[in-house]
């Protein structure tokens, strides 16, 4: 497989003015300013391969988009290097910057006045497509994501999803190799954050795009990314598969009981998340597992029994209460 | 190259900002109330002055200020910008970012937008020059000459302009308080663009700063070719100061934006 993507040590800190609350911290800050550095990102190191779709999870203040912001450009990191289909990003080449896309789920860069159809087409010359390329991929994302309906109606007319799928559709016109997704179903309701989803992994499959995602909603990530890169507090805490991250992170495994006789006290087994008639839930120490599983196949009449891994949105806020597990 | 390559991207970007300007003519009209008011006030403060002082100031009648007035109008029409404004809301809102991810220069998209608007609100400035000029009947002389030399000398007093307010606008990469910046920049220009007053009337030392500093090639210069004030050699000599000023902005620009781009870059918004 080719790298398209190779970062190293990369860091980015910030120096942010501290100041107490009121007015004689104001005014002694007039005098004397004092900052603080924040490190948003402390030596990241990890590489993608063409075609991969990868995963950033972290909660809000990770470092998830300070890394996509460095990687699309946007920002100079304090030390580290990065490279992007062989460019360091940050120069922004214009050769470099006629493959990658970036769009960010919380703003927009469509113009808000004008009809959506205007707004490819300055893609279309900033892009420095032809009349013909532009039209077969208009169609074809016109049809993929139904914005037909769309196309000539204002920006500031549409809803959020909608604008979201015309954002999409903008970012993705000159075909760019590498997609920098930071949120992008922010705020969309759940069949158009799947549909956006299906769309993404349809991309990817047809351009054979790399595609780097953040999202806070684990759907996002579980629906399509194969691998992904957990960041706390700047820090890198896994990079791998996400069975992977499910194993490594969870604890504990619960069990699902379905039992012959009604009710039956099972808190010596483990922690009782539901109980209701013959149906409940206990959640286990991983490494206890076999003999609990073992000790109630022993003491009580069991119907089915069933050994799960606990939901992931558990376990990542597991991981990011308890720093690393 | 970049330039060449940016100057194909023109008539979409005409066309485009033609369509948003359009959305907002009615806005736009209203905007332009200030325009056309504040030269008729200095218009009538003048002409109020040169009556009580026997019928001219400065070797300008009445009908003269209103010539004076009226062409002034439309040259600052034609020449002013609004990006010192628009800068901090850029950068404030992310449009910068994206801004910054394409491969085209942001300047050339705030041309097309600039040129647009003033073509559009032309409809509402032309018929205020010939209203006002049925009120205020100036005395035009302007000779087919004086015409021919007045175009490039305003299309170069905009071209000045825009780069001298763009290069001022990347200030708000420094400091979130560009309003500051952009009032000084706005109180000297009124003096010494000739707004307040033709440069003629002004003390001797300004109209002499003013012959050198950026502000008046923006504004009363075209104004004053038109009218046929000048003599052939100081148009000519205009022409050269306008160009020095297009060149300076224009290497100030690319050497300051790229400290401003990093500078952004390593703040981040």
């Amino acid at each position: 497989m080719n790298t398209v993507i190779q970062i190293d040590q990369l860091s980015k800190s910030y120096v942010v003015p501290v100041r107490g609350a009121g007015v004689r911290a104001s005014i002694a800050s007039l005098v004397r300013r004092k900052t603080r550095t924040v490190e948003a990102v402390k030596e990241i190191s990890l590489s993608v391969d063409a075609g991969e779709i990868v995963g950033f999870l972290g909660p809000n203040g990770a470092g998830k988009t300070t890394t996509l912001k460095m990687l699309s450009g946007l920002l100079h990191p304090t030390s580290g290097t990065a490279s992007v289909l062989g460019f360091e990003p940050w120069k922004r080449n214009n050769g470099f910057l006629e493959q990658i896309t970036l769009v960010m789920g919380q703003r927009n860069q469509l113009i808000w006045d004008i009809p959506v159809i205007d707004s490819f087409d300055r893609n279309r010359v900033i892009y420095r497509l032809t009349r013909d390329e532009y039209r077969q991929r208009l169609d074809e994302l016109v049809e993929l994501l139904e914005l037909s309906e769309l196309l000539s109606k204002p920006v500031r007319n549409l809803s959020l999803g909608e604008r979201m799928k015309c954002e999409v559709a903008a970012a993705l016109l000159h075909h760019p190799r590498i997609l920098f997704l930071d949120e992008p179903t922010l705020g969309l309701d759940v069949s158009m954050q799947r549909r956006l989803r299906s769309f993404i992994e349809q991309y990817n499959k047809r351009t054979g795009a790399t595609v780097l995602l953040t999202s806070h909603y684990m759907a996002d990530v579980v629906a399509l990314c194969p691998r992904v890169v957990v960041i706390h507090h700047g820090v890198l805490l896994f990079d791998g598969k996400l069975a992977d991250l499910v194993r490594k992170f969870s604890a504990q495994k619960t069990l699902v009981l379905e039992l012959e006789e009604g009710q039956e006290d099972l808190s010596r087994f483990g922690q009782v998340v539901s109980q209701e008639g013959s149906r409940a839930t206990i959640r286990v120490p991983k490494q206890d597992t076999a003999e609990v599983t073992a000790r109630i196949l022993r003491e009580l009449k069991v119907q089915d029994l069933n050994v799960a891994d606990p939901p992931i949105d558990e376990i990542i806020d597991q991981v990011f209460s308890g720093g690393m597990a | 190259m970049h330039w060449l390559r940016a100057l194909k991207a023109y008539p979409a970007f005409l066309r485009i900002s033609l369509l948003s300007n359009l959305q907002y003519r009615a806005s736009g009209a209203i905007w332009m109330i200030g325009s056309v008011l504040e030269p008729v006030v200095y218009l009538t403060v003048w002409s109020t002055v040169a009556r009580s002082h026997g019928g001219s100031v400065g070797g300008y009648t009445p009908e003269e200020f209103a010539a004076y007035y009226m062409m002034l109008l439309l040259v600052n029409h034609m020449t002013f910008t609004w990006v010192m404004h628009e800068f901090q809301y850029r950068i404030q809102y992310g449009q910068l970012s994206f801004a910054l991810l394409r491969p085209i220069h942001p300047i050339h998209e705030d041309i097309a937008l600039n040129v647009s608007f003033k073509a559009v609100q032309l409809a509402v400035i032309l018929p205020a020059v010939i209203l006002l000029s049925i009120a205020f009947h100036p005395k035009f002389d302007v000779e087919p000459s004086s015409i021919a030399l007045f175009l490039p000398a305003l299309a170069m007093g905009f071209l000045l302009r825009f780069l001298v307010e763009w290069t001022l606008a990347l200030a708000a990469f420094w400091t979130t308080r560009v309003s500051a910046i952009n009032q000084s920049y706005f109180s000297v220009q009124m003096l010494l663009s000739g707004r307040v007053a033709p440069i003629a009337l002004l003390p001797t030392w300004v109209a002499t700063a003013a012959g050198f500093l950026p502000f008046y090639y923006a504004s009363g210069f075209p104004v004053d070719v038109a009218l046929g004030h000048l003599t052939r050699e100081e148009v000519l000599r205009g022409y050269g100061i306008q160009l020095v000023w297009i060149t300076v902005a224009g290497v100030v620009i690319s050497l300051v934006w790229k400290h401003s781009a990093r500078k952004f870059t390593a703040v981040g918004s």
